[in-house]
């Protein structure tokens, strides 16, 4: 339960000082996220924990980036709240910072929002070893640029993130799964349709075999949406939705490269060898596939949509960047880390 | 003749790519521009320009870019903050002729419009789906999607459903060098920093926003609204923080105090009880089941807190109405007094009583009457002091009551504009809520997207000598704000 934000500053300083790059590490969950970064120190801010202001009634929790995801949850839990962007843990001591800054979300994502929708401020060091704070701990401000949320999923190549202000939700009274048996373009054409359908669904996933639709609410809402969704209530479902988030499902057991293909969820089935499997309702898929990056990479351009290399070895993990916004975002890096620190390389090369 | 040069080259260049009736530099044309909702803030800018076409845009932008002639994009100039005001030596940029919705796409649930498109007319394009956009600001009628986006607008509904940053999937943007950016992804996220995020809210300071597509949501089976009436205002507060520990989200819960409800009343006919000292409408939407359970479960605890009078809306015109009597405050408010002044700041809820207390204090201080209306769900106020600009020294007095409010919501750990953002009415109140670092972090950003400081300049983020000499007026506790600064 301490404040380091003074010991990590000296960190930063002193790399500055020495002209030695920085790795900001907190469990090392989510390492095989990011490209290899050729730092020669590691700022470890996984000592940086705790909570510092919980107020269930203003559905806003604050507490230090190494604070880990478990006791963050278990305090939320224990007020009846949770982070409604379900985040993936992938290790047993993922730390809020962490979370953030690898911007991940579970399944309730497409429904309730993202991990960036969900950050309303925080306290960080950039790259001048300078403490700033940003937003704050209301839903509503528009008091300068929303930092905190360039933070989110930068993979720590702006800053270190020291403190975040999180809003958060109420944990559904009631919730339900129903599965049936359907074909991928079957699947496909069903959780496009619930878009437009007024039920209270916070989770759609396709397993090549059966699509899953989670409807949670107050009791009522989740017993009246049985008669309007077809299927099997399915026994577990927390289970079933945890294992989808952590990538625990047979799925996932897979050898070979995961691939994150981000599609419009309507997009008709991608002609590209492998398994998948579609998770938030077809707008995220995950894929298996011995074809070439390049080759796939070409086919989800085709349908508008992005790749990066979830598991396996890659030396340049996420969708290529335009030059003009890669200039751009060499730029704002610059702003933020002009001695270049930070995680170099970790998401693109140059930056 | 005109009372002011123009830049005769820069007219000349301009008139080689854009129509004549695209271009205004007289004055009578330009008038119409001279300043947006914020209206005691005017300024003709150098000329005018209405573009039709991205390409037009990328032309006027590349060359004010040579021309190192400042940029002033315009929507609907419905901004509450000055942020569209022109500038003498600069151009002012209007979208309005960008006003083509260009896909409304029901299988993916996205809408892809251009920014002169107004708020509304995109919820009335995907209605024939059932779809919806949701964020609604007041003025959803007249303003447009472009500025939504640039001053990251919210509504009566953002607690549940959010504001424009949680609403819009990308943005196409020209920068001030003319360049044409594509910005977040039809998908549900894009590589690379989350730009859009920052676009979200940046007033015109970072690129101009040619295109935007948005998340459309499933219109609700059913909403419904519950009005109750307090005899103290604390007591309505309170209530706020219950409903939401019981684990219930309103799609919008909004509360009014005395003046406030006695203005709306007499203007909209609401039905308002005008002897309350508070009411709150909370309104709460989904499946027919769900409202029927949280209607009972909201009656129950306002009743429990003390509600003098609770009122579910008989039908959906009876539902309008209650909305109809706080969508109108403002002007409704309008009608009491010369003129009013609307703050915009946001606190944590539990301070709502404190801040109240203290306003209403200052209030008989000052001897200006405020009129509150509060997005209570979202701890973001409106105190609209009311005041009239012919009596001499009342508009410095009143701005300095709102100042001291806007600093006020700074200490309870709030912010100085919830929703309406920066513009030039809050540029010493950023003073403030940054510190310097701070400021200077966001000027780097800044220098990121227009190293020149050509868009929108003087706006929204105030620079470090502004703040020494605002701070120089307000020393707290004895301490000089900015140190490091020259003082002049």
């Amino acid at each position: 339960m301490s404040d380091l934000s003074l010991d990590l500053q000296q960190q930063v300083l002193a790399s500055i000082h020495d002209g030695e790059p920085l790795y900001i590490r907190g469990s090392g969950s989510k390492v095989f996220l990011a490209n290899h970064s050729a730092a020669t120190r590691t700022l470890a801010v996984s000592t940086h924990r705790g909570i510092i202001e919980y107020d269930p009634r203003e559905l806003v929790i604050t507490a230090r980036s190494g604070t880990p995801l478990t006791e963050l949850e278990s305090a939320l839990a224990d007020a009846g709240q949770m982070l409604a962007f379900e985040p993936p843990h992938f290790g047993a001591g993922a730390t809020l910072g962490g979370t953030i800054a690898c911007g991940l979300s579970g399944p309730r994502r497409p429904h309730s929002g993202a991990a960036r929708d969900f950050v309303l401020g925080c306290k960080l060091l950039n790259g001048r070893g300078e403490i700033l704070r940003f937003g704050g701990q209301v839903m509503k401000n528009v008091a300068g640029y929303d930092v905190s949320r360039l933070m989110t999923g930068a993979h720590g190549t702006l800053g270190v993130l020291l403190e975040l202000s999180l809003k958060v939700l109420p944990r559904p009274a009631a919730s339900v799964t129903l599965s049936h048996e359907c074909s991928a373009a079957e699947a496909i054409a069903y959780m496009s349709s619930l878009l437009g359908l007024p039920y209270p669904v916070d989770g759609v996933c396709y397993d090549g075999e059966h699509c899953h639709v989670r409807v949670s609410g107050s009791a009522q809402a989740v017993h009246d949406a049985r008669n309007k969704i077809p299927g099997e209530v399915l026994p577990n479902p927390e289970r079933y939705w945890e294992k989808l988030r952590e990538h625990t499902l047979p799925f996932f057991h897979h050898h070979g490269t995961l691939y994150r293909v981000m599609v419009k969820p309507a997009t008709p089935h991608l002609p590209i060898k492998g398994s998948w499997l579609l998770d938030w309702g077809g707008a995220q898929r995950w894929l298996y596939s011995e074809e070439d990056l390049a080759t796939i990479r070409h086919q989800v351009a085709l349908a508008g949509g992005h790749v990066s290399v979830f598991r396996g070895p890659a030396t340049a993990r996420f969708q290529p960047l335009p030059t003009a916004a890669l200039n751009l975002h060499r730029r704002i890096k610059a702003g933020f880390d002009p001695h270049n620190l930070f995680n170099r390389g970790a998401l693109y090369a140059q930056l | 003749m005109h009372p002011r040069l123009t830049d005769t080259a820069l007219l000349s260049a301009l008139r080689g790519f854009l129509p004549a009736e695209s271009i205004l530099d007289d004055v009578e044309d330009m008038q119409p521009f001279e300043c947006d909702g914020l209206s005691v803030y005017r300024q003709l800018p150098m000329l005018v320009v209405l573009p039709e076409t991205v390409e037009q845009v990328q032309q006027v932008m590349r060359l004010c870019h040579e021309h190192k002639v400042p940029v002033v994009a315009r929507g609907a100039g419905t901004g509450l903050s000055g942020g569209a005001l022109p500038l003498a030596s600069g151009v002012l940029l209007s979208l309005a002729k960008f006003k083509r919705i260009l896909s409304i796409d029901p299988h993916n649930a996205q809408a892809t419009v251009q920014p002169g498109v107004r708020n509304l007319a995109i919820s009335e394009a995907a209605a024939p789906y059932g779809l919806y956009y949701a964020p609604d600001p007041s003025s959803q009628i007249a303003c447009t999607i472009g500025g939504n986006v640039a001053e990251n607008s919210g509504g009566v509904h953002c607690l549940k459903y959010g504001l424009t940053v949680h609403n819009v999937l990308m943005v196409k943007i020209v920068t001030m060098d003319g360049e044409l950016l594509e910005i977040g992804a039809p998908t549900l996220d894009a590589p690379g920093y989350d730009l859009l995020a920052l676009m979200c809210g940046s007033e015109g300071m970072l690129g101009v926003i040619v295109e935007v597509t948005v998340k459309l949501l499933a219109k609700p089976e059913r909403a419904q609204v519950v009005l109750a009436a307090f005899n103290d205002v604390a007591q309505a507060g309170a209530v706020v923080g219950a409903i939401i520990s019981a684990g219930i989200i309103p799609a919008g819960l909004e509360m009014m105090d005395r003046l406030a409800i006695q203005a709306a009343e007499d203007f909209a006919h609401a039905g308002y009880p005008r002897d309350a000292e508070a009411i709150l409408l909370c309104e709460l939407d989904g499946s027919n089941a769900e409202v029927s359970e949280y209607i009972m479960a909201v009656r129950k605890l306002l009743t429990d807190s003390g509600a003098t009078e609770v009122r579910t809306a008989v039908d959906e015109a009876e539902r309008q109405l209650f909305w109809k009597g706080r969508k109108s405050a403002f002007p409704a408010v309008g009608r009491i007094s010369p003129d009013y002044y609307c703050m915009d700041g946001t606190i944590p809820r539990r301070q709502l009583p404190h801040v109240l207390q203290q306003i209403s204090d200052w209030s008989k201080e000052y001897g200006l009457a405020v009129a509150n209306v509060f997005h209570a769900g979202d701890g973001n106020l409106h105190p609209l002091i009311l005041f009239d600009a012919n009596q001499p020294g009342q508009l410095k007095l009143t701005e300095e009551f709102g100042q001291r409010i806007l600093r006020l919501c700074v200490e309870v750990g709030g912010t100085i504009t919830g929703e309406h953002g920066v513009g030039i009415e809050k540029i010493d109140q950023m003073c403030v809520q940054f510190q310097t670092l701070e400021l200077q972090q966001f000027h780097a950003i800044k220098h990121a997207f227009d190293p020149d400081a050509l868009l929108n300049p003087g706006k929204a983020v105030p620079s470090l000598h502004r703040c020494a000499e605002f701070g120089a007026m307000h020393v707290h506790d004895g301490q000089l704000a900015h140190p490091e600064l020259e003082r002049f």
